[in-house]
């Protein structure tokens, strides 16, 4: 049983890691491509365009793989956790099937049209429909974090007779206080991405004398778009999100924030490891009274420790949601840091010949994945020991006849399988990337292609 | 409300069989019916523009199952685990194979993905086959609502079967045939030459496979499962859905005869959708309302009524779908208008087509 439970979550923990690789780039660069787009049509400026079909390139290749990892995930609520969908369906499968019927059918129908539809529909035409591709890919997202929302905070629901839960206000669902912010700063982390991908594909052509013009247009977009991103997921979206932890899961802050012992003017800390069994903070950097005045407003507040919780309540991976929420932390800042300077360069007229801050751009692209994946570690593990905060411990979820070894075989297919996956997916995305934005080439040579319709 | 959502979701899993059904298809018959690359190029193309939107009716589809009936949807997705995995890999892997067989061209790699795009995809019609053939059976179901049913155990029909008994596997079998069948019908109405000409051959020889498949396992049925024969002759207007089936297999068999012409092509197409919409809501109506069936008894088994979530929570769902499908039917009007006509089979057409 105890096997069990842990198989299960490291089940859907690979699979959702996995598969978040590739919507955060999809959504960020979705909404680049809307502002590409827009400014090829107000500047009439064809270089606009060839950078948007470059990217609307690479956006195909990630989502075909988003969709392909996407679809196991909502598979695994029934396979893995029975007893979780069971009770929760009536409420949380609202928010699944409509995305299906509000955002797949939206982008599926209209994103060939967006690759191959240029010349036949027109400029105009052509912008609504990457227009509408964002929509989709955007309003995909509200609905998967609405779904996480409920687990984080549950509200608009009724229980019937047997013990299960039950929609009862759609608007209360949509609209859960945790959606909007946690929606609110989990795209801008998503924007992040398709930023520093975007300008580390254009410092890569300016270092190596290529595709100059199109990868000016690549890193100025990427660090203005960027910087505005990177500050506005600090404040207000992250302080926000803070706020609603320290009203609605007050041993989740605790522990993500090491605070083991109540105080009044609680420091933050910004270094130290956690020790759960001597309940301290080995080796702490601190900023005394810090933590009191970014939670409440008050230099001498009362923060709780995880010492005013019974341990039943304290999340079970006490350093890993330690060592997430920092990691996010610190990468947001080094994000702040690095596109101030480099929107502060642009400005100057000095950042295309800054080799060193090209470097910096080139390098850096991997951290905002690694950002937007601490960030979800710690919203999904500060949840615990929840599925459902408050309402179903997370043993309680899983599904009872499926056998541990089911289980484990399965997690060893899903490795396999995604590491071909991950291979294919560097290699086509390396292809695309040294073929570069001047090729007119559209990704397939048309070959047996589609005529007009006919009838 | 419950029977209304009953039909709704039975309404959105023939979609996607109808849908996805003759992109699976094509993939069935891939390697018969085109032996060029060129050939290939086109069957891929046929399918290129509308596969992956029509798969998304499995995920909505799945999904309104999920919140109309969370119980049965627990219960059957825990219960058939592995068969699921499984199901999962084949679509991962049959959507790589075509992405990659449309971006890395050459004598290495093309055969090997037509290779992956025909076996996930006949292996998927057969799951789906004995997936349906399990539903219609029943499964061992105890008082808890949940079950664990072996992969197999003799093969043989009877109390200890396990997800493949000789039963289930022949429908299975069946599934492969008919959307062999409306594959190659598609393939044939959407291309030209030499892949249209074994297209059609292919789809007169599987008819009979269909037609023996469909009259042997519907007498064999109403014996397995008792519940079809009580709901027909308790509500005899449902005989329309077996009507509708066997209309469509004789249009099948009609159509395909005398001149090759597209009008005659098309309803040939059509037809076979009508048949494979008669076949699963004669199967949704036989069973109704329960939802699975469990072996053990009536009593055991689940129905719409003791599956479902509140009155409230499906009032509120069905206003969102009314809206939601409209649109998403206008988009399907939109996609498959726009795409509609033949493959051109010459190459570097040059044109803007979502081509391969």
């Amino acid at each position: 049983m105890g096997e069990a439970v842990a198989i299960d979550r490291l089940h859907f923990a690979f699979t959702a890691t996995f598969h978040y690789i590739f919507p955060q780039l999809t959504m960020g660069l979705a909404l680049l491509l809307v502002v590409l787009k827009t400014l090829a049509l107000r500047k009439g400026n064809e270089d606009y365009n060839r950078a948007m079909r470059f990217w609307a390139r690479i956006f195909a290749i990630n989502f075909a793989l988003g969709v392909v990892t996407g679809i196991p995930m909502e598979f695994q609520f029934g396979t893995n956790w029975a007893s979780f969908s069971r009770s929760s369906g009536g409420v949380i499968g609202q928010t699944l099937a409509m995305e299906g019927v509000f955002s797949f059918f939206l982008e599926s129908s209209f994103l060939g049209l967006m690759l191959f539809g240029e010349k036949r529909l027109g400029q105009k035409l052509h912008w609504f429909v990457t227009f509408l591709v964002f929509l989709g890919a955007w309003l995909s997202g509200y609905l998967i974090i609405a779904t996480d929302a409920w687990m984080q905070h549950p509200v608009a629901y009724s229980v019937t007779p047997d013990g299960s839960y039950a929609l009862a206000s759609f608007w209360g669902l949509l609209l859960n206080p945790w959606a909007v912010w946690q929606y609110a700063h989990n795209m801008l982390g998503a924007v992040q991405t398709g930023c520093f991908v975007m300008a580390a594909v254009g410092a890569f052509y300016l270092l190596s004398n290529k595709f100059e013009t199109n990868a000016r247009i690549f890193i100025r977009t990427g660090v203005i778009v960027g910087a505005i991103a990177a500050m506005l997921q600090l404040y207000p979206t992250g302080d926000a999100q803070g706020a609603l932890i320290a009203r609605d899961q007050q041993p989740t802050l605790a522990a993500m924030e090491g605070l083991f012992k109540t105080s009044n003017g609680a420091p933050l800390a910004i270094l130290g490891q956690p020790d759960v069994e001597n309940r301290k903070l080995d080796n702490p950097l601190i900023i005394p009274n810090a933590l009191s005045f970014l939670t409440y407003r008050a230099w001498t507040a009362q923060v709780r420790g995880l010492d005013a919780f019974p341990q039943s309540e304290w999340p079970d991976r006490i350093p890993l949601l330690y060592y997430s929420y920092h990691v996010m932390v610190g990468l947001g800042t080094l994000f702040i840091a690095i596109m101030a300077i480099a929107a502060f360069l642009l400005w100057r007229g000095k950042l295309y010949g800054s080799r060193w801050m090209l470097w910096i751009l080139l390098l850096t692209f991997p951290f905002p994945y690694i950002a937007n994946t601490a960030g979800w570690i710690t919203a999904e593990v500060g949840r615990q020991p929840y599925l459902i905060y408050g309402l179903m411990r997370t043993p309680e979820g899983i599904s009872q006849r499926v056998p541990a070894g089911s289980a484990w075989f399965t997690l060893i297919g899903f490795l396999g399988m995604y590491m071909v996956l991950g291979i294919l997916f560097l290699f086509l995305l390396y292809r695309e990337i040294d073929r570069g934005p001047d090729s007119t080439v559209a990704v397939v040579p048309h070959a047996g292609g589609m005529q007009p319709a006919q009838n | 409300m419950p029977t209304v959502w009953f039909c709704l979701v039975a309404l959105m899993i023939a979609v996607y069989v109808l849908l996805d059904g003759f992109d699976l298809g094509a993939g069935i018959v891939h390697l018969g019916v085109a032996h060029t690359d060129e050939e290939r190029r086109a069957v891929l193309g046929s399918i290129g523009s509308v596969w992956d939107a029509n798969e998304v009716w499995l995920i909505a589809g799945g999904g309104t199952l999920f919140f109309a009936f969370p119980l049965l949807y627990a219960s059957s997705f825990s219960g058939f685990y592995l068969p699921l995995m499984m199901v999962l890999w084949l679509l991962i892997l049959r959507g790589i194979s075509i992405e990659f067989r449309n971006h890395v061209k050459g004598p290495l790699w093309s055969p090997f993905w037509d290779l992956i795009f025909c076996l996930s995809s006949a292996l998927l019609a057969i799951f789906y086959g004995a997936a349906l053939g399990n539903v219609v059976r029943g499964v061992p179901l105890d008082s808890s609502g949940y079950f664990f049913e072996a992969l197999w155990t003799n093969f043989r029909f009877g109390k200890d079967a396990g997800i493949l008994d000789w039963y289930t596997i022949l429908v299975g079998l069946a599934a492969y045939f008919a959307l062999a069948e409306h594959g190659a019908l598609w393939v044939a109405l959407k291309t030209d030459g030499a892949i249209r000409q074994r297209a059609q051959r292919i789809a007169r020889l599987g008819w009979w496979g269909v037609a023996l498949l469909t009259v042997g396992l519907t007498l064999i049925t109403l014996r397995v499962q008792p519940l079809v024969l009580a709901n027909l002759t308790g509500r005899p207007w449902g005989l329309l859905f077996p009507v509708i089936a066997i209309a469509g297999l004789i249009g099948v068999f009609a159509f395909l005869r005398g001149e090759n012409t597209v009008a005659r092509e098309r309803k040939a197409f059509f037809s076979s959708s009508a048949y494979l919409l008669g076949m699963l809501t004669s199967a949704a109506f036989g069973l109704y309302p329960y939802v699975l069936p469990a072996r053990g008894g009536l009593a055991l088994s689940l129905s719409i009524y003791n599956t479902r979530t509140t009155d409230r929570a499906m009032q509120i769902g069905l206003a969102w779908w009314i809206i939601g499908m409209i649109l998403a039917t206008s988009y399907f009007v939109f996609l498959y208008r726009r795409f509609a006509g033949k493959v051109s089979s010459d190459a570097e057409q040059g044109g803007e087509g979502h081509s391969y």
